[in-house]
């Protein structure tokens, strides 16, 4: 089977039991991407296919065949950060950085969804064709990811500063 | 997890053809909740069949209606912009579910198939009807806080967990179903069964059928709709209470449709139906309301650690007919 991740296609034959991220970390040894709880819960999985977020631990790898996957080491190098990556650093977002590649991952879907206007619970006006990245707004979208050492509000403030800031000027 | 065969089907009469011939299969969608039961051996086919390559269009229909592809992802369909004109209270039902990277992989007909989350369905060291018929239930006298108030029995008190399907129960949609038998057509709130002796035996669905699509039909224009979900934290979590809601009101204050529906109480999608008999012709008010909600739960049930919700369940439905019902005189 064919795997495309972070642009490069990979070939090999995958057990139909094997998740997506135990494809990433354990066959392709792309430790990048995390397991957290393994039922869905917690978003330190989250990997981005086709530019959508999922969580690669509920994803059966075959169903993924010919998909474009991105995990976070397609994102950004140690000497080219994505400039998410960067706020990161920035707003302490982190103390263990287990969550911090699902939380990056999240983020960055949850602009794309953003940008094509997908509405959220909190969304006063369905109708509205442009939504503001709001602080409600925010926080409700990256409610898939936790963090237990409780770096959210650091995570908040480099999500912010990346993507509603320059949405919102 | 057992091994197992995989197959992807292009459409709905290939899906059907594979499930005839691979023995124990089943059909695969966004497989967020089949994945995980697989993994903890409550479900254990011998072949998957996936199904997100069959439709996952969303077509409005000249009547007003829309039709949703069974593949259509809980994003897709929340994010519609007809949905989100014409039925907001499926939109916001949606948005009130999961995570933004489980509603992008769930799909229509995996949410309306999803099992309960029942926590000793999920544990095999607890006994589960559900799970081996007859063995007994551990819920009933165990931590039953989630559980149901109101169409449960002696035999399983597990609630069912969509969030979609309150709205479409409240919507009157209607389920299209594709089998070797043919095609056919059942109402949403019809498809889930009340759990009796058999709660193994949660749908009108046989092993072999498949959904296919799901039938909004037109929501009369002077109906306002919403979803209001109380849950243990803000975000993320399954409903203790949910409500869906549709009303119209008269220019003289008077109730002239209402269409309600509850969450998070009942082993199926609970359509309000003692309510919305009270309510039709009422004044539109907190009193009236209130009566609807009681005659609704009056044959509610609390268990050990739920007897909240009977009064949650009243208190919600009177808030979202109230706050339905001011804005629209705003």
């Amino acid at each position: 089977m064919k795997f495309t991740i972070n642009k490069e296609v990979f070939e090999l034959a995958v057990d139909v039991r094997t998740s997506l991220l135990d494809l990433l970390r354990e066959r392709l040894h792309l430790t990048g991407t995390k397991k957290g709880c393994d039922q869905g819960a917690c978003g330190a999985c989250t990997v981005l296919v086709d530019g959508e977020r999922i969580n690669s631990c509920l994803a059966l790898a075959v169903q993924y065949e010919g998909r474009s996957i991105v995990t976070v080491e397609g994102l950004g190098t140690a000497s080219a950060l994505h400039p998410l990556q960067h706020a990161f650093i920035e707003h302490d977002g982190f103390q263990c950085g287990y969550c911090t590649p699902g939380q990056i991952c999240s983020a960055i879907g949850m602009a794309g969804e953003l940008a094509r206007g997908v509405p959220s619970v909190v969304t006063d006006d369905l109708t509205l064709e442009t939504i503001e990245l709001s602080h409600d707004e925010l926080r409700e979208r990256m409610s898939g990811n936790l963090c237990r050492c409780g770096a959210h509000n650091g995570i908040v403030e480099a999500v912010r500063e990346t993507f509603a800031e320059k949405a919102n000027p | 997890m057992n091994h197992m065969t995989y197959a992807r089907a292009g459409n709905s009469a290939e899906a059907i053809r594979l499930a005839g011939e691979r023995p124990q299969s089943k059909y695969l969608g966004g497989g967020t909740n089949l994945v995980d039961l697989m993994r903890e051996n409550i479900e254990a086919p011998l072949s998957l069949i996936d199904v997100t390559a069959l439709s996952s269009e969303i077509v409005a229909r000249e009547d007003g209606g829309l039709m949703l592809g069974a593949a259509a992802t809980n994003t897709a369909v929340a994010a519609d912009r007809t949905v989100r004109q014409r039925f907001p209270v499926l939109a916001r039902a949606i948005l009130a579910g999961a995570s933004g990277q489980i509603r992008n992989m769930a799909t229509v007909g995996g949410n309306i198939l999803q099992r309960t989350r029942c926590y000793y369905f999920y544990d095999d060291a607890a006994r589960c009807n559900k799970r081996t018929p007859g063995a007994g239930c551990d819920a009933i006298e165990g931590f039953n806080r989630i559980h149901a108030i109101l169409g449960a029995s002696p035999s399983c008190v597990a609630t069912h967990p969509s969030d979609m399907c309150v709205a479409l129960a409240a919507l009157d949609a209607v389920v299209h179903i594709d089998g070797p038998r043919g095609t056919r057509t059942i109402k949403l709130v019809d498809f889930h069964r009340l759990p009796g002796g058999h709660p193994e035996v949660e749908t009108e669905l046989a092993p072999d059928e498949l959904v296919t699509a799901v039938e909004l039909p037109l929501l009369p224009s002077g109906m306002r709709s919403t979803y209001l979900k109380v849950r243990d934290r803000a975000s993320y979590a399954f409903a203790l209470v949910s409500v869906a809601a549709a009303i119209d009101v008269a220019q003289d204050g008077a109730i002239r449709e209402v269409r309600l529906a509850l969450g998070g109480v009942a082993p199926k999608p609970w359509r309000a139906l003692a309510a919305e008999g009270v309510l039709k012709g009422l004044p539109a008010c907190e009193e009236s309301f209130r009566t609807a909600a009681e005659a609704e739960l009056k044959d509610a049930v609390g268990l050990r650690d739920n007897s909240f919700k009977i009064e949650l369940a009243k208190r919600t439905i009177v808030h979202t007919l109230c706050s339905l019902t001011e804005s629209a005189r705003a």
